[in-house]
């Protein structure tokens, strides 16, 4: 059956490098001797830690518990021995330190015994699974790694839940392998969280340029619709355009709707996950196994044999680059992500986290940039493969010239930093980095904004507190009818007062 | 990992947003390589056509163009050698040098690149930052301070019986010497719009256009064969993806709908569409003038309004106004909208209402 597809604007078309990795099956990755669990390992509060150094944890134990409803925690991804709860380099494209769990391995990799009051998740209310999913520290594989529950929760109902196979960005094919390796594990959690979520439609989206991935899906979908589950599930594949795994973009190829300017899916009735976190959310709700491991693609020409590795949370990248370099290579440059979306990589001590999809070695560079950017010629390439329909050009000038409101004005928030435009830009200029110093500026002054208004409410408060104070007094000592003192000493005695408060 | 490999790592110096593993869109410098070698066949015909003086004319803007393009680098202390490899002085310089009539003596070029680099694009902050077209700044400066050296446009060699050689060109254009007893006008003619603007239809121009079909119609002049050549090498950017269609599209739109309409209406008066889409500079303006990235509008919307306003304006000019060309008025005045142009048609954001443009 042909289904309707819908088109998203603008977007370019990218050689894949997919068949560089996409050959050879998962393979685990030896457990190195020290792991670093990140406390920040998704977005929001980082967790907080549960153990103290010098502990014993085993494999799958919770060690540091979410510090508010958009958190996530973190569990120990092999057995040992707590060494240190310190800051250290993690895989952020600020380069910012971050506060990390250190594990001394015992070797043994101990597992904690499983649960047994856990019920079968079909006959389990979809509250207490979400809870599960939020216990287990899931969040979006794909590389935004957004609190699972908190997306399955939607504010209001909706119809139709999307299982995000698209892995749009180059190189990358650590969902790809997933889906060709364990298609059943995909579709039966894509199955619960369509009760979970009341959808009354599920559609597996993958990009055309992986008909295995499709064929097993299909395959495998043929299987368990004819089994027992009646529901309406469909394999999609969609055109290859960069960047179709986009969630808007996808929700729009997929049902033609349009996801509000700073709005959620659910506000068009979608729920949108990506195949990885689906696997994670199976693996979770049927055999008990929380978040400790995910599939990473390591490739590259730097790599002597590009392919996917199921690798602990809190593996140092270190270690990886130590066994997977070819012997020749030179002067490597380690990309986390993709090469459209993701950044270089700014310690090789940092760790591989739950968003780390990707490992991206490059012996040389593709070519030498020039030095420095040319100035811009308003060509107006960016406008055409912006896939939000923003200027990209406009908002450069206007994040250049710091006028930032503006930027805001013409909808800067709604870029969802893809890159298409610093990609065809003939100048060179590096756009994406200008909208997020743009964009971080602006959350700073908004942060700053309301520190200064509660500031300012505090101080009110206090002058009304002191006024009622002098009042009370001035009461009081009427009342006991004291001979009246002179002002002066009245006057200072309020300035004691308020000088103590 | 006894033997303590060294880890050969380099971390990156810029973090995200650039792609440094995939192969890329041209640079600014092939995008101009590729324009100029879009110019190379019509550059080609015309000098085919009309003798040495094409040739003499672009060289000398050419140089004049660098050389004010590096004194301006130097002294605006930017880096000179990025800059003058972008080929972006080169385009300036050849679409100036093909506005300008090549028998014009040699100061002429030399100042109409002085204004066009000097003043249209580094007083207004260098490339990128230019609000008007500098070829155009140039050669309207030019044109408005000596109309006079601006008629100076060559008959076709066909015509001539003794044309000039390279030397009697140079010779011309430096010293303003001719070889002995030939007087200018016995070179020069007067081109089509010229024509038509003086005499109108009713005049030789005329005659000849509404007896004889296209092509053989001003064949006498050879103007349509450089224009069909520029044609080829505008159509060949479009292949390229160099160029959008939107304001070729719109610009000649615009003058043939303009010039259709007043032929239908009066073909006594008005000389038909093909005469205007390439009797004059309109060809190149769509392809190669009004297309300057810096200076058009960016938006699609924008492109097409920026286009057909200027194909609109250069018939207005060439019927209406004082000038047998509006190439370059139009370009400027209309340029000077697209700020506006670009505000007030910029795409509706992904999901902020309405329908998908």
């Amino acid at each position: 059956m042909k289904r309707r597809l819908w088109s998203f604007p603008g977007g370019v078309r990218l050689p894949g490098f997919k068949e560089l990795s996409n050959r050879e099956a998962i393979v685990p990755f030896p457990i190195p001797r020290f792991i670093v669990l990140p406390l920040a390992q998704h977005a929001g509060q980082p967790a907080e830690p549960l153990v103290a150094v010098g502990e014993r944890v085993l494999c799958g134990q919770l060690i540091a518990r979410p510090a508010a409803l958009v958190s996530a925690p973190v569990h120990a991804s092999t057995s040992g021995t707590v060494v240190a709860i310190e800051e250290r380099p993690v895989a952020h494209r600020s380069g910012i330190p971050q506060r990390c769990i250190v594990i001394e391995s015992d070797g043994l990799d101990e597992w904690l015994p499983p649960n047994a009051d856990e019920q079968d998740p079909w006959r389990t209310p979809a509250k207490q699974l979400v809870e599960r999913i939020r216990d287990a520290g899931i969040v979006g594989l794909g590389g935004a790694v957004f609190p699972s529950a908190v997306k399955l929760t939607p504010a209001k109902p909706v119809d139709t839940l999307i299982i995000n196979g698209v892995e749009c960005e180059p190189y990358i094919t650590c969902d790809d392998l997933l889906m060709r390796s364990r298609p059943e594990a995909v579709l039966r959690g894509a199955r619960l969280l369509l009760e979970l979520t009341g959808a009354r439609r599920c559609r597996v989206a993958v990009e055309d340029n992986k008909p295995e991935a499709a064929g097993a899906l299909e395959q495998a979908l043929a299987q368990v619709l004819r089994d027992d589950w009646a529901a309406d599930m469909a394999v999609v594949q969609v055109p290859t355009r960069f960047p179709a795994g986009g969630e808007k973009q996808l929700i729009r190829v997929l049902t033609g709707r349009e996801v509000p300017s700073g709005g959620l899916p659910f506000q068009v009735g979608v729920v949108c996950v990506n195949v990885g976190t689906v696997a994670a959310i199976h693996d979770a709700l049927f055999e008990g196994r929380p978040l400790i491991s995910r599939i990473v693609t390591v490739t590259g020409d730097g790599v002597a044999a590009p392919r996917n590795y199921e690798m602990r949370l809190g593996t140092p990248i270190r270690e990886v680059l130590e066994q997977v370099l070819r012997e020749d290579a030179q002067d490597m440059r380690v990309h986390i992500g993709g090469p459209m979306m993701g950044f270089a990589l700014p310690d090789d001590r940092a760790p591989v986290a739950k968003g780390t999809n990707c490992l991206l070695v490059r012996a040389q560079p593709a070519e030498t940039r020039p030095a420095e950017a040319m100035p811009c010629i308003r060509c107006g390439a960016c406008v055409e493969v912006c896939p939000v329909r923003l200027m990209p050009q406009q908002l450069y000038w206007h994040a250049r010239a710091g006028e930032l409101d503006k930027a805001q004005k013409q909808h800067l928030f709604d870029c969802i930093e893809c890159g298409c435009c610093a990609h065809v830009c003939p100048s060179r200029i590096p756009l994406v980095q200008y909208y997020q110093f743009a964009k971080h500026e602006l959350r700073e002054a908004q942060r700053r904004a309301r520190k200064a208004e509660l500031a300012r409410t505090r101080n009110e408060q206090r002058q009304a507190r002191l006024e009622r104070q002098k009042a009370e007094k001035a009461a009081k000592r009427r009342s006991r009818g004291k001979p009246k003192r002179d002002e002066g000493a009245e006057a200072a005695e309020a300035n004691g007062d308020e000088a103590a408060a | 990992m006894s033997d303590a490999k060294p880890v050969r790592f380099m971390s990156g110096g810029s973090a995200g947003g650039t792609s440094p593993a995939l192969p890329s869109a041209p640079t600014v410098t092939r995008v101009m390589a590729t324009v100029v070698l879009a110019l190379v066949p019509g550059i080609g015909v015309y000098a085919w056509l009309f003798g040495w003086g094409v040739l003499v004319s672009l060289g000398i803007t050419v140089a004049a163009a660098y050389a004010f393009e590096a004194a301006m680098l130097r002294i605006r202390g930017r880096p000179v050698w990025p800059f003058l490899k972008d080929l972006s002085v080169l385009v300036t310089a050849l679409l100036l040098g093909l506005a300008l009539p090549p028998l014009a003596p040699w100061w002429i070029p030399v100042l109409g690149a002085f204004f066009a680099v000097v003043v249209a694009k580094h007083l207004y902050g260098g490339l990128g930052q230019n609000s008007f077209n500098p070829a155009m700044a140039g050669y309207a400066v030019v044109l408005v301070s000596f109309p006079l050296h601006l008629s100076r446009w060559p008959a076709p060699v066909t015509l001539l019986d003794a044309p000039l050689g390279l030397l009697e060109t140079l010779r011309l254009t430096f010293l303003g010497q001719l070889p002995g007893g030939m007087a200018l006008d016995a070179i020069t003619s007067a081109t089509v719009l010229d024509r038509l603007r003086t005499e109108g239809l009713a005049g030789d121009a005329g005659a000849a256009l509404s007896a004889l079909p296209f092509l053989e119609a001003f064949a006498g002049h050879g103007v349509e064969w450089v224009n069909l050549a520029f044609l080829l090498g505008g159509l060949w950017l479009l292949y390229r993806r160099i160029i959008s269609w939107h304001i070729p599209v719109a610009l000649l739109g615009g003058l043939a709908l303009m010039a259709g309409a007043f032929h239908l209406a009066d073909t006594g008066q008005y000389a038909p569409p093909l005469t205007h889409l390439f009797g004059g500079a309109a060809i190149l303006a769509a392809f190669f003038i009004a297309t300057d990235p810096v200076t058009a509008a960016a938006t699609p919307r924008g492109k097409l309004i920026y286009g057909a306003a200027i194909g609109a304006l250069i018939y207005g000019i060439r019927v209406f106004g004082g000038y047998p060309d509006g190439v370059a008025f139009a370009v400027l005045l209309v340029g000077l909208t697209v700020p506006l142009l670009d505000q007030y048609t910029r795409p509706r954001t992904f999901g902020t209402g309405g329908r998908l443009r």
